[in-house]
């Protein structure tokens, strides 16, 4: 029999969510490995230089820089061991408490063995051949992570005259960012009626630079021949088609798509984790364990989150998880009860509970709405929301004394309007 | 002369539609708000409107090309150029550590850097 190191958990990402889940393995006494495939550790806080992250976690409001330094202070001061420039190949299932993962190293190729897995590797950008925009592809097409990561690691502007499609948090953040560094923001295109990020941003990204912001619109067409000249707009109807004869051009030599986020979940698809087809990510229970016992998925690669406190809270949890899957050889539980999504819920998180631990839930709904109430049914829970959005994750927490009470075989979250006053 | 304007809160991700009640420009009272932050905020976007900046500093021989930075308080909307010109002209040394001052006393503020900057080649891109 070959001999590898063995660990109790492997955490694959250096992101928020993996530096979270390492540090907390630590602090449960396991014997855990981050592997990072970057040279540095931290993930995506990293280019983001503009505030409102850890106002949990931290207690103050940071920059996305400042948040992840102090994390990665902390992971330093408690001793998370961690390889860089370490790219996982594949895993491989050996039986529950059994696996293999290879990774590619500078130092060639590492096979280590781990009872658990904690996945945080993150999510990747919706790319221009994954949008329905035709036409040229010269020079001046980015993806709103590619040109953060130019303006804000490397200092350099990727272009002077710049149109930005989605009205994301990340569009929105992305339009005032090019604004500030001097360059002309022409517009911002979204295709919904409505914008996709927080109205604050919408204000402050927008409104404080006069950007134009053109709702259920979208872009069909890049031009140029070598650089982006010109992008075709259209107003598009109420299925989201575009309207014939309501196209116009703008002129541009940038285009930015903040068109939103997939995690990645190729290698876990590999050794046959069910995935939701609402989230893309992995179908989990309350520990965020996933259909392959012992192997638990975290942050970006769970589910897209809109806060970083969320991702970090997810991988303290998987962790938890992997300590209790190890202590019980497997994670102890006498049924799982799905959660089954009900008015106006588009995404759940999880996917099942075992109605006898406290269980935070991460939703998304469907369609904007005000004056409303998060509902489960079944444990007569019920929250009051100012207003819920598809681009705002709700998120709650139900306690176990609650969910003592549980009687029926499922749980149901739905989102029920108040009468207006 | 009276007036009702509308502010949208930027203190929290709530974003509060405020409405501000004006008489001869002196500030009535603010509806809307759901804290008392919310009601401070519109105050003080009907006086002078106020934002912290944020940018990139050109760092020479860091393991980082740039240190992100940002202004330590607030600045009046209308200084915002004139930081952003000054930012644009200058450049550091490394190391810059997280929380240095690296321009002291803009527009009544300090410019701080927001990351560390380790004294390194610069990666290649």
């Amino acid at each position: 029999m070959e001999r590898y190191p063995k660990y109790d958990v492997i955490i694959i990402g250096g992101g928020p969510a993996g530096i979270a889940a390492a540090i907390r393995s630590k602090e449960l006494g396991m014997k855990s490995i981050l592997i990072e495939s970057r040279e540095i550790l931290g993930g995506v806080p990293l280019q983001c230089i503009h505030p409102g992250f850890g106002i949990h976690y931290f207690k103050e409001d940071l920059t996305g820089t400042e948040f992840i330094s102090k994390l990665l202070k902390k992971m330093e001061d408690i001793g998370v061991r961690y390889l860089t420039r370490a790219h996982v190949h594949s895993i491989e299932v050996r039986s529950h408490n059994e696996k293999i993962i290879n990774v590619i190293t500078s130092e060639g190729v590492k096979r280590l063995e781990t009872k658990t897995l904690i996945y945080a590797a993150g999510a990747r950008e919706r790319h221009i051949f994954e949008t329905n925009i035709v036409g040229d592809r010269p020079d001046g097409i980015y993806t709103a992570g590619e040109a953060q990561t130019l303006m804000d690691i490397y200092g350099i502007m990727p272009g002077k005259q710049v149109v930005v499609v989605g009205s994301g948090d990340v569009g929105l953040i992305m339009a005032r960012r090019f604004a500030l560094e001097g360059a002309k923001v022409v517009a911002v295109i979204e295709m919904m009626p409505y914008p996709g990020g927080l109205l604050r941003n919408v204000v402050q990204c927008l409104r404080d630079y006069d950007i134009p912001l053109y709702l259920s619109h979208v872009v069909k067409k890049v031009s140029g021949r070598r650089r982006v000249e010109k992008v075709t707009v259209s107003r598009v109807d109420e299925s989201l088609r575009p309207i014939k004869g309501t196209e116009f051009e703008l002129r541009c030599d940038t285009l930015i798509l903040a068109t939103g986020l997939i995690p990645n979940i190729d290698i876990l698809e590999r050794i046959g984790v069910i995935i939701d087809p609402a989230t893309r990510g992995p179908v989990v229970n309350e520990f965020l364990e996933t259909t392959v016992p012992g192997v638990f998925a975290a942050g970006n690669a769970l589910v897209i989150n809109d806060s970083v406190d969320n991702v970090v809270n997810q991988g303290e949890l998987a962790a938890e998880g992997a300590h209790i899957f190890i202590q019980n050889d497997g994670m102890p539980s006498t049924g799982w009860k799905p959660v089954k999504k009900g008015r106006n819920i588009r995404s759940a998180v999880p996917h099942y509970i075992s109605g006898m631990r406290d269980v935070t839930f991460y939703a998304r709904v469907r369609a904007p709405e005000r004056m409303v109430e998060v509902r489960v049914p079944e444990v007569h829970f019920k929250r009051r929301l100012h207003s819920v959005r598809p681009a705002e994750m709700i998120t709650f927490k139900l306690r176990k004394e609650l969910l003592a009470s549980l009687k029926s075989p499922k749980v149901t979250l739905e989102v029920v309007r108040l009468c207006e006053k | 002369m009276r007036e009702v304007r509308e502010i949208v809160c930027l203190i929290c991700p709530n974003s509060c539609v405020m409405k501000v009640y004006l008489e001869d420009k002196k500030i009535l009272r603010v509806e809307g708000n759901m804290c008392p932050r919310g009601e401070e905020y519109a105050k003080q976007e009907i006086i002078q409107p106020k934002r912290v900046v944020i940018s990139v500093i050109k760092v020479r021989g860091g393991d980082m090309p740039t240190v992100s930075v940002k202004t330590e308080n607030p600045v009046p909307k209308s200084c915002i150029p004139k930081i952003m010109k000054l930012l644009s002209r200058i450049e550091l040394d490394a190391p810059v550590s997280m929380g240095q001052v690296v321009i002291k006393d803009v527009c009544g503020t300090n410019i701080v850097a927001t990351r560390d900057v380790r004294r390194k080649p610069a990666p290649k891109l």
